[in-house]
């Protein structure tokens, strides 16, 4: 697999938000606005690159019988030391995201990798691998946070001071905008992520059709891999 | 026995484990030891922060971190006190109470007078819905201003409570359950005040320089 194929895989075709829908917990929990969202989301991928670098390096070494647990133990270790930084450097952010850090742990997007990828793949590819798929999700948690911001709010980037001192929120619409609760509450989420999931689908739906109508004669084994 | 030989036996297995298990803690020891000073920081100004809401400024001059006395309530919780004093003179106590809100516990942190008047309430965590059960906030509406210079005798205690249950404060509207546990959690602040009040001024002043 090139680097752009894993690239690709990560952020589009195998997107673990919108297409494996792994990890949903944090996802439809922190996606309330772009700076949760965007601060749980590069944690993961903070979490995930490292997590899938280190298994790999450990890969030739580790027994196939008790390959869980070493994995459990680095994912938590790895975790727990994003905690613990986060709490030290980032705290404001920390305050908010709180019990969503630890619980990375669970997420079984970052299992997933480590035991599908980083077990059989080179310690670069792995951590790439990583690294896009957790972007790829962070990708979709900015997205939904964003939406939900905006139409829960009227506004974007609240609480960015938290990540970049100095910084302000963006309010885009009129101040006196009365706000849309639902969108804001757990049920937005899945509201949100399900209009996600549906453009991502036609998106791709679209291109299958494209690349069918382009090819002269279609040829039946693109048909199905499309 | 070579080396593939090895690998097969249980042996190999635990060493496997444990040397792993070894890296993780030394990896979590260090990551310790380099953020526990600023994450003591950290926590430390959080709570300076909050101190300051409730108080307002000028009030006291003391370092309220170190000046502190540790009470037990009616439940036998022990509950952290804050002195705060101007100059040699006690003006009263600022502590941590908890009220049951729509959503799990509400932390509210609320400053008395030696009178037993409230000087200020503020709400710290909660997970009250939002745009309805947040306006508890002080950020959100001036709602948590209505306790300041209440008591115990002013209101009557029987208008300790929301109006929709025949008190004096108003609840939200599509919110009641929310202010309906503040105003319950702030009466309860106050009347423990009342029944600790001794306990809590016989504390001597920190003295400069001594950790508590």
């Amino acid at each position: 697999m090139t680097y752009r194929a894993i690239i690709h895989n990560g952020l589009w075709k195998q997107n673990s938000g919108l297409v494996q829908l792994l990890g949903m917990c944090p996802l439809l929990a922190m996606s309330n606005s772009f700076v949760n969202a965007a601060g749980l989301g590069l944690a993961t991928v903070f979490v995930m690159a490292l997590s899938n670098w280190a298994v790999s390096v450990l890969r030739s070494l580790i027994p196939y019988e008790i390959r869980i647990p070493v994995f459990i133990l680095v994912i938590a270790a790895l975790v727990t030391v994003v905690d613990l930084a986060m709490n030290a450097w980032l705290h404001d952010l920390y305050n908010v995201l709180g019990i969503f850090i630890p619980l990375i742990v669970t997420n079984c997007i970052v299992l997933a990798r480590v035991e599908a990828y980083a077990a059989k793949n080179p310690p670069i590819a792995s951590a790439l691998d990583g690294a896009m798929m957790g972007l790829g999700l962070t990708l979709v948690l900015v997205v939904l946070g964003g939406i939900r911001e905006f139409i829960g709010t009227g506004a974007l980037f609240g609480g960015i001071e938290m990540i970049i001192p100095g910084a302000t929120a963006v309010q885009i619409l009129p101040a006196d905008y009365p706000g849309f609760l639902t969108v804001i509450l757990p049920p937005g989420a899945f509201f949100v992520l399900g209009c996600l999931i549906a453009v991502r689908n036609w998106l791709d739906a679209r291109a299958a059709r494209r690349a069918l109508a382009g090819t002269q004669p279609p040829a039946p084994l693109q048909i199905a891999t499309a | 026995m070579n080396l593939d030989q090895f690998r097969e036996k249980l042996g190999y297995h635990s060493l496997v484990l444990g040397v792993i298990a070894l890296a993780a803690s030394a990896s979590l020891a260090l990551t310790d030891n380099s953020t526990h000073g600023a994450i003591k920081a950290a926590e430390k100004r959080d709570l300076q922060q909050s101190l300051a809401q409730v108080l307002p400024s000028g009030f006291a001059d003391n370092d309220l971190l170190k000046d502190q006395v540790t009470v037990k309530d009616a439940d036998g919780n022990a509950v952290v006190v804050y002195l705060p004093r101007l100059g040699a003179t006690s003006k009263g106590a600022v502590f941590e109470v908890s009220g049951r809100g729509y959503a799990g516990e509400i932390k509210i942190l609320m400053g008395v007078d030696p009178a037993g008047r409230i000087v200020g309430v503020r709400v710290l965590k909660h997970q009250e819905t939002p745009g309805l059960g947040d306006k508890i906030e002080a950020a959100k509406a001036r709602w948590i201003y209505d306790f300041d210079g209440k008591s115990l005798g002013q209101p009557a205690p029987e208008k300790w409570a929301v109006k929709k249950d025949g008190g004096q404060f108003d609840q939200f509207a599509g919110a009641t359950i929310t202010p309906r546990g503040v105003v319950k959690a702030v009466k309860g602040g106050l009347e423990f005040f009342a029944a600790h009040k001794d306990e809590i001024f016989a504390a001597p002043p920190a003295v400069a320089g001594k950790e508590p």
